[in-house]
Formats: C-alpha cells, structure tokens, sequence
C-alpha cells in the first residue's frame, strides 16, 4: 500500500493534489477496505459456492441409485438459484443488518442502500457486497445438505417450497442469532463456520425429514448399492478444498488467523479419514473408499465450528473423535432407531456439527481466537456451547417438522410408489442416464 | 460343427484366447453376462449397510468350431480358464444344425 500510493503521489500531476486536496473533507469516515482481504474474500466465496455445485452435488449423486442420480444434482442446483435470490431479496437483511436480539432489519430489502463504500460492522476491510457474498453461499450449502435425507423419494416441487420455508424459518434466525448480532452471539457462544448455523441445524432438519417422509422402498431388504462411488470421491475432494474457504474465508479477512483455520481444517479431515478407514479395517476387514470419505466430511463438518478457535494440531484431535463418533452414528445409531437419512445427512453434519460445536467449548485457544475452552481453565464456555446446541437442536427439529406438515398439507412430499421404482431422474425431470 | 459356449471369470480372456488361436480357432463372440453358481455372491457394505450381491460378473464367449475339434477346444479352454478356485465357470458344447457366412454366403464348415 505504501509504496503503491508513494508511486501514485508521484506521477500525479500537481493538479491532481489539488483536486484530491479539495475532496479530501467530504469524506466523512474514509473507507478501510483493504485490497488483501478483499481478494483473499472473493476467493473464498467462489471456493464456498464450489462444494455446494459441484462439490455436493457429487458427493450426493454418487451415493444415489443411477435411477436418481440427475435428480439428487437438481437438487442442489436448486438450492443455488433459489437461495442466492432469496438472499439478495430479504436474506442477508434479515441475518445481518441490525443486531437485534431475534431478527436483524429490513434495511437492506434487494441490498437498499448498500454502496460501493459501504461495509458490514462484522468484516470492515472487505466491501459490504462481498461479505453479503460470502454468506450467500452459507445460505446455499445448507438449504443443500439437508436434501440428502430425503434423497430416492422426494417430489422435487415439494423440495422447493420445503428449501424456500426451511431457508427463511430455520436458517436465516439461526444465522442471525449466532452470526448477525443475535442472542446466542451475544452471549459468546461460539460458532467459526458453521457447526451450529450449517452442520447442525441441516443435520437435524435432516433427520426430522427422514423420520417424516419415511423410509425409501426396498430399505432392509433390496440392494440399495450407491450408483458411482468414484463421483462421491470427486465430490469430496471439491468438498475438501472448498471447505478451506469455509473455514478460512470466515476470518473474514487474509491473516494469520485463517490460516491456522485451514490447517485444522485440512488435519481434521485427515484424521477423520483415517479414523473411520481406520475402524472399518479393524472390524469389517478392509478399509472402505466410502469410510474414507465420509471419515473425511465428518472431520471437516466436526472442525468446522472449531477453527479459527483451536490451535492446527487440536484438529488432529478433532478429527479422530468425528470420525469415531459418525461412524457409530452411521453404523449403529441409525440401526437402533430405525430411521433412513439416506445419505446419513444426520449421521455425518448432524453429529459432526454438535460434537465440533461442544469441543470447541473444550480446545478453544485464547492465542489463537481469543477464547479460552475448558483446557485453559475456562468450563463456562463448555456450557454456553451446550447452549447453543440445545437452541439449535430444538429449533431446527421442531420448525422443520412443522414446516414439512404445513408442506405436505399443499402437495405430496413423495413420489407415488411406481415413480419411485422408475426413479426421479426420468419421473421428475424427463431425463435419465444410459 | 459344435456350438462350445463358455462362461469364464472375466481376468483369463487373453489367455482362453491365446490358446484357443493357437489351436486354430479364428473367431468368437464374448458378452459381458452376470449370474452365479455354487460361487454363490458376495457382501458389500456401505456404511453399515449390507447387501449380498448374488450375481457376479463373467464372461460368455462362444465359439463356433468344427465337430473333430471340439475337444480340443474344450480342452484348451479348460486348461487355460482354470484356476482351482470356486467360481471358474462353465463349459457347455451343443451340435450347430447350420452355418452361414453372410458375406459370402459359404455355409457349415466353410462358414467357420
């Protein structure tokens, strides 16, 4: 910057000092919109909007039976155009202009008001557009995540109106409640990236799904093989590499801070990885590319909430619980209960965002995110964090079931029996893979 | 003429048809076909989720040769497609009424 503006001051003619010399006074407050950050930002959106399409939409599909492969990516395609105008309409308003206690402003209706100046109180060096941004693609993954529950047997008009009700009456409270000045943030629960906002609250809207539409045809008794496991890989790495922007990006700005959240970030997934291949070689006989990658997600879900809070090596930690823990989820939990979240959107986001979400109340590192956790002496953080699980479990499950009820009042959440057996690609969308 | 259809683990095809062109067998027909026999199938797990897949991959290959041949080729076949462990597959060999090359129009041993 120095050197940038010593060079501008001397080709500038004398009369541009002048010019700028007259202006000077009608800037009020000038503008802290840092050049780094800003790149570093606009970097990071993109690598968020990538998991969503294609990351997840891989990851998904190829989990899926060839019969609904296309329809699973619809999915998340949807959630991509119909969030992102959402959120520019009223979404960012509601969650981040204003901090009130339960819902921002309408202040920012269809970005009112926002100018090429203006910045958000929460990232002051980035302009106020790319941190409206940046949070679009939050919005996005999430709405997405949650359809994997469902995936084989939801009507994909009923999807809409679900994604756009679950957006506006589950999401955009949460966010503003643990990001946009609410309650929960005021209170000092902790949250980096998401394992409340994102990972728990699509986990558990998940489950709730799964548990209302019922189980697919054919769950217990049929082959429900996944489709191309090798697309689920693919999907992964997106996933991986975009979730460096997750995490990192939420630093909200190009420093040191975002970068030790990338390192826990990529350990956590590691650790995950290895973990579930791990368990799964020691009890099954071979380590499972499936196990890998879902050890893989788990981890990056679980470490979600703790980076930018924890030191690097805490993720190696934290990745080893996550991929403990989500595979008993998987493998034993959804047993035991007798739900099919078929995609184990619960079994991985859900378990992964409230355990991330209660070790960050025990690893948080004041050096690094300026929190103390349980380990340095600080067990009150445990609680708020508990807090905040609780708030987000009991919201996020009874909003979700409501709205489903209210949902399948207008038109049928699932395909009828035959369109199930013939499959979603060709019933919903006239198209299918040869 | 006999008709001799094999169905063989798909791995030991270039060596089923080495052996085969080696005893004067210039032709054949090979299909990717799924099923099972004393193999039965195997298990897959999907976290957690288990499935016995009973019909595994093979191949199906036909070979059209003449009749003082055949036993030959079974033979050969046997020897070549053999491993000793479950699941080496088939052999089934049935008289061929007629043949015909329809470029030509040569027919039986002609057609060959």
């Amino acid at each position: 910057m120095g050197a940038r503006s010593l060079r501008a001051a001397r080709t500038a003619a004398p009369i541009f000092v002048a010019v700028v010399g007259l202006a000077t006074p009608a800037f009020a407050a000038p503008s802290d919109i840092n050049t780094a950050d800003t790149a570093w930002m606009i970097v990071a959106t993109a690598l968020v909007l990538m998991m969503t399409v294609p990351g997840l939409a891989l990851f998904y599909s190829g989990m899926v039976r060839k019969k609904n492969v296309l329809a699973t990516m619809a999915q998340s395609l949807a959630a991509v155009m119909i969030i992102s105008i959402l959120w520019v309409a009223f979404g960012y308003s509601l969650v981040f202009a204003g901090d009130g206690p339960w819902l921002g402003s309408l202040d920012r209706l269809f970005l009112a008001g926002m100018t090429m100046d203006s910045v958000n109180p929460a990232a002051k060096t980035i302009p106020e557009a790319l941190f409206m941004l940046y949070q679009m693609t939050f919005a996005i993954i999430t709405v997405a995540l949650v359809a994997g529950s469902v995936a084989d047997r939801m009507r994909f008009s009923a999807y809409l109106l679900f994604s756009v009700l679950w957006f506006v009456f589950v999401y955009v409270p949460l966010a503003h409640w643990v990001w946009g000045g609410g309650f929960l943030g005021a209170m000092g629960v902790l949250d980096f990236a998401g394992g409340l906002v994102v990972h728990l609250s699509a986990g558990v809207g998940g489950l709730v799904a799964a548990k209302v539409m019922g189980r697919r045809q054919g769950y217990g008794t049929e082959n429900l093989s996944p489709f191309d496991l090798s697309l689920a890989v693919v999907g992964t790495g997106l996933l991986w590499v975009g979730w460096f922007g997750f995490n990192g990006g939420s630093a909200l700005a190009a420093n040191s801070r975002a970068v030790m959240a990338i390192i826990a970030t990529h350990l956590a997934a590691c650790a995950g990885a290895l973990t579930w291949g791990g368990i799964e070689w020691s009890v099954r006989r071979k380590p499972s590319v499936l196990g890998m990658i879902s050890g893989a997600v788990a981890g990056l879900g679980t470490i979600t909430p703790a980076s930018g809070f924890v030191a690097p090596w805490h993720g190696i930690v934290i990745g080893l619980i996550a991929g403990s823990l989500c595979y008993w989820a998987c493998t034993s939990l959804k047993l035991r209960f007798d739900y099919d979240d078929s995609l184990d959107v619960f079994g991985v986001h859900g378990i992964g965002g409230m355990t991330g979400t209660l070790l960050t109340g025990v690893f948080a590192t004041a050096a690094i995110g300026g929190t103390s956790g349980l380990i340095e002496g600080n067990p009150q953080q445990l609680l708020l964090q508990l807090y905040g699980v609780a708030v987000t479990l009991v919201w996020s499950a009874g909003v979700t079931y409501a709205l489903l009820r209210l949902v399948g009042a207008f038109v049928a959440l699932r395909v009828s029996k035959e369109h199930e057996m013939e499959g979603l690609d060709i019933t919903q969308h006239g198209e299918a893979l040869q | 003429m006999k008709l001799v259809v094999a169905i063989i683990k798909p791995f030991k095809l270039d060596e089923f048809r080495q052996g085969l062109t080696a005893i004067g067998v210039h032709g054949m027909t090979v299909t990717e076909v799924k099923g099972y026999g004393r193999q039965k199938g195997h298990t897959e797990i999907y976290r957690g989720a288990e499935y016995v897949v009973n019909f595994l991959p093979k191949l199906r290959i036909e070979i059209a040769v003449a009749s003082e041949l055949a036993d030959r080729a079974v033979e050969v076949i046997t020897s070549s497609a053999r491993t000793g462990q479950i699941g080496d597959g088939k052999i089934f060999v049935t008289p061929i009424d007629h043949a015909l090359r329809i470029r030509t129009g040569e027919t039986d041993s002609d057609a060959l």
